[in-house]
């Protein structure tokens, strides 16, 4: 009995590092998405305070990224910075989703890191979020010219996202 | 070549630390007293080839040498040459090649002070270093070579995350290794003292100054991680729970509990197989610090490696590096009888229950830190643990832990007499309950916990001054006794009074951020925002150019009641080639409470945001760290640790005959 007790110890760090092993093998940044090559949720939402909206028909005709974003959450601050030059270095407008968050809230997180965004929809209640199927925030989406999600990218941004995924995508997407 | 050269003399560290794993640890088994003595050798060698490899990296960071891939990744011709050697270890390859040079600095300084250790356990905790060392070499020449060329070299780096540039983030990560690595050492101790089978009071006493070394500099590096997130956020926390800090806190914990259960079994031979283990448990933290952080399993603000080819090496290391070890102490540890009983009112009951606290503490943070992945992985449910879980669970667990501090010294070993205790604390009391009632009538009757707090730091404080005058009989004896005590007294108890007056003014800095305040306001130059008796006048916001960025410089005027204070620059950077915008808060701080302001983006029409924070106390939280870590020097410094440990008792085990 006595002896069960300091078996212990190795059977606990046996689960542990099995649970590392499984947590190892996925990704935590590749989700697959339902919605890749689907038309992007249809959705009109009002602006942050009296700014402008964003709707889906804004987006029709051109290739584009939607970035789903909070004031309370910290992996946004992390990536703001970077999609601050995104949509000149790409050239394609980045439009943003506030994420279930307080207008206010996301006025002064706008107002502290700068404004990326051609466009801000609000989405108070997240119900625009469930139709893309977002699991957190941040995610960003690259939209087609036809409207199609074509890629989708869950969690912060880094310049090498930017560089290996989505800069290749919206160079082809854009076409000659 | 010189590069090339770096690279050559790790992988000569290698082959040295392989052969330190295996020659001394089979002359031990044998009696080879030459083999034995190959250890100390290979440990000192393999400490002057990883130097020179650091040597050779920060090289071709110091020269700007982009023909080398971490130096075009992380580096630019710009960057100020104090951020050109720091940024040696602020990326992945670095720090590695930093993680090895401290373990070879342990193992060499084990080398060298440990001369006088009976040999064959030199021998067998020097062959445990080689193979931690084994392992990180093995891990950073195929997974991450910090020498790899690129071809052809680009004219310029990439420059560094700028969140980095910045010297309190710069000596950081040495203070934080020392701490991790440092561990290996009791760890090495622990495990050569399961391959014996023997752990006695010599044993103890050569464990302590180790880990007692390890702890102070994970406290600085702590305290330093925690300062530099509170000036650099912009968002005047100063602990987030966030999992790389929580990965360095369990270490921690887990360290101080080792230090206090490695004193019973130093003075009363008890407790040996849990000291074995925390030892072990200890280095595991570090080594899961480590790994939590750079391969991927979490994802979080400061990580700044994560790759999943990498997570899998360093797993493979872990389960050889924990599971061995865990694996011995399930064979070796039932045989390891321990000797002094004692009851549960004593000191070894107090440092019983500080253990268990501790201990059951570290495993509320894992468990904080591990269960939303471990959700994740199992039922793909995204859960975030911050703040409430753990002021729900990890404070209640600290408070009676504080609350026992004042007693535990003043029982005696073996059985203590709480009573005689209590009477004694009952200054301390009365202090506590002073400074509740004082803050209660004088400041802010609202903030109950706050109030409390401090009356806690106050019974700390003076209940660990109670437990010096004891010592010393002041007021008892006559004045030119009590300082011939004082002056008598070892160093070692002094150490321990300044930690646990340290323990204080950190729980004082705490419980003192329930009275902040914080005031954000769009402001036009001109204008004034009023916090707590301060008025801030933003004159002007102005452009300077810095050596990689450029800057809004806001000048921020301080009065108090018409009168000037002083004069406060917060600036918004912008780093040019990362395109990346920073802030860079201006903080005044008189010891007492900070002022804390930070610039960001108004309206676009000429007006600018104000973030002003008023934070009494906030200095005291990082100031009580370096007062803890102080108290561990100075109990370092204490000659019981260089003179009689030597003599070890005969190899009976010692006091065979009880349980522990």
């Amino acid at each position: 009995m006595r002896r069960l007790i300091y078996i212990l110890p190795v059977v606990a760090f046996a689960a542990l590092a099995a649970y590392f092993y499984l947590s190892l093998s996925r990704d935590p940044t590749a989700l697959p998405s339902a919605m890749i090559d689907q038309p992007t949720p249809t959705f009109t939402l009002a602006g942050l305070s009296d700014q402008p909206g964003l709707a889906t028909s804004e987006l029709a005709g051109q290739v584009a990224l939607i970035n789903f974003f909070a004031s309370w959450c910290v992996p946004c601050r992390a990536e703001h910075p970077l999609l601050m030059s995104v949509p000149r270095e790409l050239g394609v407008p980045l439009y943003g989703i506030n994420y279930k968050d307080k207008p206010e809230d996301a006025a002064r997180f706008l107002a502290e890191l700068g404004n990326p965004y051609s466009r801000i929809g609000a989405d108070r209640d997240g119900r625009v979020g469930i139709d893309f199927g977002v699991y957190g925030v941040p995610e960003t989406y690259v939209i087609d010219k036809a409207g199609r999600i074509r890629l989708r990218h869950v969690g912060p941004l880094t310049p090498a996202d930017v560089a290996k995924e989505i800069a290749p995508l919206v160079q082809a997407l854009k076409g000659p | 070549m010189i590069a090339e050269l770096g690279h050559f003399a790790l992988a000569l560290a290698l082959v040295l630390a392989i052969v330190q794993a295996i020659v001394p640890l089979y002359g031990a088994a044998r009696g080879e007293a030459a083999l034995m003595a190959l250890g100390g050798s290979t440990a000192i060698g393999q400490f002057a080839l990883v130097a020179l490899a650091f040597v050779a990296l920060a090289h071709g960071y110091v020269t700007s040498d982009f023909s080398l891939a971490t130096v075009m990744d992380n580096s630019h011709s710009t960057k100020p040459l104090l951020y050109k050697i720091t940024g040696v270890w602020s990326n992945h390859e670095g720090s590695m090649v930093l993680w090895v040079l401290i373990l070879t600095l342990f193992g060499a300084a084990v080398a060298w002070f440990g001369t006088s250790l009976p040999p064959d356990l030199r021998a067998r905790v020097l062959a445990v270093q080689g193979m931690i060392g084994a392992g990180f070499f093995a891990f950073i020449l195929f997974t991450s070579n910090p020498f790899l060329r690129v071809s052809p070299a680009p004219p310029d780096g990439n420059g560094m995350n700028p969140i980095l540039q910045d010297l309190g983030l710069a000596i950081h990560p040495p203070f934080l290794y020392l701490g991790y690595v440092g561990f290996s050492v009791s760890f090495s101790f622990a495990v050569a003292a399961l391959i014996e089978g023997r752990v006695d009071a010599a044993w103890a006493r050569w464990v302590r100054p180790w880990t007692l070394a390890a702890w102070c500099a994970l406290t600085i590096g702590i305290a330093l991680g925690s300062w530099w997130a509170y000036y650099t956020l912009g968002w005047g926390g100063w602990w987030y729970w966030d999992p790389v800090e929580n990965a360095s806190f369990m270490p921690w914990l887990a360290g101080t509990a080792l230090l206090h259960s490695a004193i019973v079994v130093e003075k009363r031979d008890a407790l040996k197989t849990w000291t074995i283990l925390l030892a072990i448990v200890t280095f595991a933290l570090s080594l899961v610090g480590t790994f939590l952080v750079r391969s991927g399993v979490l994802t979080s603000v400061h990580a700044f490696a994560l790759d999943p080819a990498r997570g899998a090496f360093i797993l493979l290391l872990l389960v050889i590096a924990i599971g061995g070890p865990l694996i011995l102490y399930a064979i070796r540890a039932p045989s390891l009888q321990g000797g002094g009983l004692f009851a549960p009112i004593s000191r070894e009951g107090a440092l019983v229950l500080n253990n268990l606290l501790l201990a059951t503490g570290c495993a509320t943070v894992f468990i904080g830190t591990l269960y939303p992945l471990f959700l994740d992985a199992m039922f793909g449910e995204k859960v975030s643990v911050g703040h409430p879980f753990f002021d729900r669970t990890f404070v209640p667990l600290m408070v009676p832990l504080l609350i026992a501090i004042p007693f535990g010294p003043l029982l005696g070993w073996k059985r203590g007499d709480l009573l005689a205790a209590s009477q004694r604390l009952l200054v301390a009391a009365g202090a506590a309950i002073a400074v509740v009632l004082a803050l209660f009538l004088l400041v802010n009757p609202a903030a109950v916990l706050a109030t409390l707090g401090l009356g806690l730091a106050a019974w700390i404080a003076s209940g660990s001054l109670v437990e010096w005058s004891e010592r010393v009989q002041l007021l008892r004896a006559p004045l030119k006794d009590t300082l011939a005590r004082a002056r008598h007294l070892p160093r070692a108890t002094y150490g321990m009074t300044l930690a646990h007056l340290g323990v204080a003014v950190t729980v004082a800095g705490i419980a003192a951020s329930a009275w902040e305040s914080e005031r954000i306001e769009l402001v036009h130059p001109g204008d004034s925002v009023a916090i707590a008796g301060y008025d801030l006048r933003l004159d002007k916001v102005e452009s300077v150019e810095g050596p990689n960025y450029t800057a809004d410089r806001g000048t921020v005027t301080v009065t108090r009641n018409g009168a000037p204070v002083t004069v406060m620059y917060p600036e918004k950077r912008f780093f040019t080639v990362q395109r990346t915008p920073t802030t860079f808060t201006a903080i005044r701080t008189n010891l007492l409470s900070d002022l804390y302001v930070t610039l960001t983006d108004g309206d676009g029409k000429g007006a600018w945001t104000l973030r002003v924070f008023q934070k009494p106390l906030v200095p005291w939280i990082w100031l009580g760290c370096g007062v803890m870590a102080l108290g561990g020097l100075m109990s370092l410094s204490d000659r019981r640790w260089r003179v009689g440990a030597a003599v070890r008792r005969t190899r009976v085990a010692a006091g065979a005959s009880a349980d522990d």
